[in-house]
């Protein structure tokens, strides 16, 4: 960890650089649009770089916005604080889930598809065309919806459910930046085309792309529901069409809503992948192994989307049960598999490196000062252990009737999302800036702390949430107190102090996501440059 | 390495303690499976999901009709219902509201119509904490038997509109 440069555990000329080692086949790079990454040895596409960086910095300006709006929220469900009015209340909360889970992952994970694709394959990106026209189809349906919500023009939450009823702009916003999310997949998967037809690498793609072509297959199943859904809200939102059936809309809608958080748990394992090689030198046990448990995502994450729907009326028990129990159980199968797959391969080679002592002591000399590892590690153990319990465990047809629309949904979605996702797209840009933007990190003591400040918050959010959700508090309220109600509901005073525990952890991850945005933002715009050398090692 | 190509000879059986895990976890999956249909004919909570279509307003002239005839009082404006045991109760959803208020008996066997006017509701029964989806243009159908007689509180869990923390009603239980 001394070494001067990262560690990926190569030793110069290693037999399994594959397409990196020069003796492997050319790229398709024209002239001048290639540089090689004096860290790695990974060829770096001038184009996709730059469309790398537009998407990345354009990701962290949503993360600051759905950020600011998270903090506002937890502030108000802290029922000692209880900061906003009603009103703002159900405004922002609509704000904060499209920028967190839409728009931020969004477009840092067409930024991950333009780098598997290009990078890790030796190949240049399909088209400049394309990149662009996704992304301004992007950013203008992000502002679109931004502003249509601030307007308070689409008080209707993020799932926005019929015959809630929002601005039509609102949901044009939001067909936009699917069909220009679409497209950059579409240029991904172009970009996947042009290597094999141009022969830029030998045999199978890596590991880490691999994961990337499944996220990118998801997402566009994915965002086909959205279009099916959407296009019709948006008609009927101008009064060209009927109002769209309530349970078939929440069917639907579910096919984009959970799958898109599908979508991040791939992007999310490709991410461990990548973090695991690059910090400790990691090398997947058996690629079948790794590469079929992609495969499940693919197959049997839609179906599950039905656990969404356990309570509802118009779909039967045989349905419900059917969809929930194997195919669920199959792609969770999947995480199992990466979740023993991934700590596996950094065990393997870290004793390689001599620390053999006792159970764990390769866990104990782990780099735990280098953020790009201990945001990846904690992203794993708050994943597997909070977020993956948790919803195996509500996603169950009897325990979802205690717990549907009460806080523990998103006392879980906050740790598979956030402590998750989140965390590990953290992890992987305190290498993305010193590789693609070529500049360093300044303060780099507090870089090493954040991942655990803003790690412990999410913790401590999720557990105050899932808490107060099993006291039956509901989630999406404004009130606990129910003031001007009929009849005033008292919850257990236990209810409150995980409320309590909710504010704190939340104002805790909001310090570690505001340290996180300012560390890159000063290192981007004001950080020292490294071009021409390896960067300075974490 | 996960961000170079395998060598050639990469698709190959898993081994050692990563097939036990999968083996395990696979067993695990599969116990989950069952139990899952399991618990549905032996638990006693299940959510069948028995539902109709039904227009707003023709499910509000059936709570009309099922007010009218057993009505047994008011408490601040609200009716109360008294349905006969082991039949049909009524429970209408509308912003910002519940009605109207039933008084159920313990141990008896009601077959509870619930559905919405307007948008969608979340009806969570407290502090038993139970809750399901109710939908416009659905008359959601649950069988349900009360064990324990008292007071009981129906908040709104899904969001519908400013007004959605004042949604509250009221069903008591009788001995």
């Amino acid at each position: 960890m001394t070494t001067g440069t990262i560690d990926i555990g190569l030793a110069p000329g290693d037999a399994s650089r594959g397409a990196a080692a020069p003796q492997k086949p050319a790229g398709n790079h024209p002239a001048g649009a290639l540089r090689t990454c004096d860290t790695t040895g990974l060829p770096v596409c001038l184009v996709a770089q730059q469309f790398i960086k537009l998407h990345a910095v354009v990701a962290v300006v949503f993360l600051l916005v759905g950020g600011i709006a998270a903090i506002l929220l937890a502030l108000t469900r802290w029922p000692a604080v209880h900061l906003l009015p009603a009103e703002w209340y159900y405004r922002i909360l609509t704000l904060h889930g499209l920028n967190m889970l839409i728009f931020w992952i969004l477009f840092f994970e067409v930024a991950i598809l333009y780098f598997a694709s290009t990078s890790l394959l030796n190949s240049r990106l399909a088209s400049k065309g394309v990149a662009w026209a996704g992304f301004a189809l992007m950013l203008v349906g992000a502002l679109m919806v931004d502003v249509t919500i601030l307007q308070g023009k689409a008080d209707v939450l993020m799932t926005s459910y019929v015959p809630l009823r929002g601005d039509p702009l609102f949901y044009l916003g939001i067909i936009l930046v699917a069909v220009g999310t679409l497209t950059g997949v579409f240029n991904f998967f172009a970009t996947l085309w042009i290597a094999k037809r141009d022969r830029t690498y030998e045999g199978s793609m890596p590991l880490v792309t691999f994961g990337a072509l499944a996220a990118g297959i998801i997402a566009t199943v994915t965002l086909l529901h959205g279009a099916i859904v959407a296009i019709p809200t948006f008609l009927w939102s101008l009064d060209l069409m009927h109002q769209p059936d309530a349970a078939w809309y929440r069917l639907v809608w579910w096919g984009l809503g959970h799958q898109s958080q599908q979508v991040n748990v791939t992007a999310m394992v490709s991410v461990w992948y990548f973090l695991a090689t690059i910090t400790t030198g990691a090398k997947p046990l058996n690629q079948a192994v790794c590469r079929g448990a992609f495969v499940l995502y693919i197959l049997f994450i839609n179906l599950a989307s039905a656990h969404h729907l356990l309570v509802d009326p118009g779909v039967n028990a045989g349905w419900k049960i059917w969809n929930t129990s194997y195919a669920m159980y199959l792609a969770v199968l999947a995480s199992m598999i990466h979740g023993f797959t991934v700590p596996a391969s950094v065990e393997v080679a870290m004793r390689k490196k001599g620390f053999t002592k006792g159970l764990f002591g390769w866990l104990a000399a782990a780099p735990w000062k280098n953020p790009g590892f201990s945001a990846f590690f904690l992203s794993l153990a708050i994943f597997g252990f909070i977020g993956g319990i948790t919803g195996v465990t509500l996603g169950t047809e009897q325990i979802n009737i205690i717990a549907h629309n009460t806080l523990r949904i998103p006392g879980h979605f906050h740790a598979t999302v956030v402590g998750g996702t989140t965390l590990a797209f953290m992890g992987l840009t305190y290498y993305v800036v010193p590789l693609i933007f070529q500049r360093e990190y300044r303060a780099r003591a507090v870089a090493r702390l954040q991942p655990y400040i803003f790690a412990a918050g999410i913790v401590l959010m999720s557990m105050g949430m899932s808490f107060a959700g099993s006291y039956g508090v509901p989630r999406r309220h404004w009130d606990i107190e129910f003031t001007g109600a009929q009849f005033s509901h008292g919850f257990d005073p236990g209810a409150h102090v995980m409320l309590g525990l909710l504010g704190l952890g939340g104002t805790l991850a909001f310090v570690g996501l505001l340290t996180f945005i300012l560390l890159t933002v000063t290192a981007v715009f004001f950080g020292p440059s490294n071009k021409g050398r390896a960067m300075t090692a974490w | 390495m996960s961000i170079y190509s395998p060598a050639q000879d990469w698709f190959k059986a898993p081994s050692g303690g990563e097939r036990a895990w999968i083996g395990l976890a696979l067993l695990w999956c599969v116990v989950l499976t069952l139990a899952m249909p399991y618990w549905h004919f032996k638990g006693k909570q299940n959510s069948t999901g028995e539902s109709y279509a039904v227009e707003p307003m023709k499910f509000m002239e059936r709570v009309d009709r099922f007010v009218q005839t057993n009505k047994v009082g008011e408490e601040m404006g609200t009716a109360v219902v008294e349905p006969s045991p082991g039949g049909d109760a009524y429970l209408q959803a509308q912003m910002w509201r519940w009605s109207p208020i039933l008084k159920l008996r313990k141990g008896q066997t009601y077959r509870l119509h619930i559905s919405s006017l307007d948008l969608q509701h979340g009806f969570s029964l407290q502090p038993v904490n139970m809750n399901f989806q109710v939908l416009p243009g659905y008359d959601h159908v649950l069988t349900v038997t009360p064990t324990e007689a008292g007071e009981y509180h129906i908040i709104c869990n899904e969001y519908c509109g400013i007004g959605h923390h004042t949604m509250t009603g009221k069903i008591i239980v009788d001995e």
